[in-house]
């Protein structure tokens, strides 16, 4: 046995840059297996850069990813069967418009892991249904509202059977009404114990479903903490400020 | 004095020349252009450069000046083709860059979001272009490529001016004989414009027929 359980997910001394502008600065963060941490902080903090970056949609330039004890390769066929066991949900959902849900749900499984179809279509049927959409697996993208749209999304994600889940503002573009029905979906799958690390502005489902919060500022990390620390005993200036402006509306 | 029901033997011969330059030179262009525009989009920088300088070249010149360099530089290099295989090789090069853009431009309107999430599953660039990137951009690929063939049926008609007895060779041999002048051409004109517009509308029929709503 070794001494110490080694981390899911490592991010160690990343940085990443946009031209001049540095959207993420030397973070480190571990995920341990089954762990929920959710990345908070306002716009530009480098919130989504960081999540983007753990499966390399972005490339860091500095810092090293590991993901189950293997680093992240450069682009090729190494890194897309690496990312085929990171899920991630996109804020804007990014249904293949021309497939049906259940064409979705199936594609990866099929494309990637050879799964045989009869058992893709019968697998995606069950995580439809998961996810509340057991009538709507012949629908295209167009016929479904943004909530339904993005459930479809995360069981497509789910289809994989990812080590970890990304969710990148999975909510932001939702209309208020369909946020919940999209959250609840994510808080079950934090009790089935699926690792996640969620990017969002959702303070309740990060107090309800989080392990760990996680506050960016600036590209940097600034907090790591419980919801209970976070919420009730943030220790820094920055981390009050921003809980100050989010909460009391 | 001949009728023109006696060329038309010739005419046909001509109209069948020009018909097959048309489908070969823009088959071949379909296929180079593809590999052309797989690699301007793709992620190799050497390809994307040979990609881009390539479409640079061929569309900047006239294809008459392609023709005629291929017709009488190729053979003083000791590489001979006869005239036909000659324009089907030219058409294929000149409209192949067209194609490219065509393609890349169909690309383009599929949003990045689309890519992105096939990429994050775990597709390679391959598998992600063929399921999800190029079903979406036909739509949008198809009217452009209309507009392709079109330029290669009426460039196919420079054929007659490197010796091809495509239908407008077959026109100006007769009216070298009969000089019936304007009619003669004015047909050739009608024919030509028939088969573009007939193709213009068959592409019109697909592009409803496989309309992707968003």
């Amino acid at each position: 046995m070794p001494p110490v359980a080694v981390p899911l997910l490592r991010v160690d001394r990343v940085t990443k840059s946009f031209g001049a502008v540095v959207a993420v600065s030397d973070v480190s963060l571990d995920v341990a297996a089954g762990e929920v941490v959710v990345i908070v902080g306002a716009s530009g903090s480098g919130k989504s850069t960081l999540c983007r970056c753990i499966n390399r949609m972005e490339k860091h330039e500095a810092g090293t990813i590991t993901i189950d004890g293997a680093e992240l390769p450069e682009e090729g066929r190494a890194l897309a069967s690496l990312r085929a066991d990171v899920g991630m949900v996109f804020q804007s959902f990014n249904l293949f418009s021309h497939l049906t849900a259940l064409e979705n749900v199936m594609l990866a499984p099929v494309m990637v892991r050879k799964t045989p179809k009869h058992v893709a279509a019968e697998d995606a049927k069950r995580l439809l249904a998961r996810v509340g959409l057991a009538d709507k697996v012949n629908s295209r993208p167009s016929e479904l509202s943004g909530g339904q749209q993005q459930r479809v999304a995360i069981a497509r994600a789910l289809a994989m059977r990812p080590k970890v889940l990304l969710f990148d503002e999975p909510t932001s573009a939702l209309d208020p009404e369909m946020v919940s029905e999209v959250l609840d979906v994510m808080v079950e799958l934090a009790k089935d114990g699926m690792t996640m690390v969620v990017v969002t502005h959702e303070m309740g489902f990060a107090r309800r479903a989080a392990d760990r919060i996680v506050y960016m500022d600036e590209g940097r990390v600034v907090e790591i903490g419980t919801p209970e620390e976070f919420f009730t005993a943030p220790t820094t200036e920055r981390a009050r400020n921003f809980l100050s402006k989010i909460l009391n509306h | 004095m001949s009728t023109l029901a006696s060329y038309f033997g010739q005419i046909m011969v001509g109209l069948g020349t020009a018909l097959s330059l048309t489908v070969i030179g823009f088959a071949g262009a379909l296929v180079l252009g593809t590999i052309l525009a797989v690699f301007r989009i793709g992620p190799i920088t050497p390809l994307r450069l040979v990609g881009t300088v390539y479409v640079e070249v061929l569309r900047n010149i006239p294809l008459l000046c392609l023709l005629i360099l291929f017709v009488f530089g190729l053979p003083d290099i000791g590489i001979v083709f006869d005239l036909y295989t000659t324009v089907a090789i030219c058409l294929a090069l000149f409209n192949a860059a067209f194609v490219c853009e065509a393609i890349r431009t169909g690309i383009n309107t599929v949003p990045v979001g689309q890519a992105e999430a096939a990429r994050a599953l775990g597709l390679t660039f391959t598998q992600s272009l063929r399921t999800v990137v190029l079903p979406q951009a036909f739509q949008s690929m198809i009217q452009p490529l209309v507009n392709v063939f079109i330029g290669v049926l009426l460039g196919s008609s420079l054929a007659s001016a490197v010796g091809v007895m495509d239908l407008l060779g077959v026109a100006q041999f007769i009216n070298l004989h009969q000089a019936w002048g304007i009619g003669l051409f004015a047909a050739a004109a009608a024919v030509y414009a028939s088969i573009a517009l007939g193709m213009g509308f068959l592409g019109g029929r697909l592009e409803r027929k496989v309309a992707i709503s968003r």
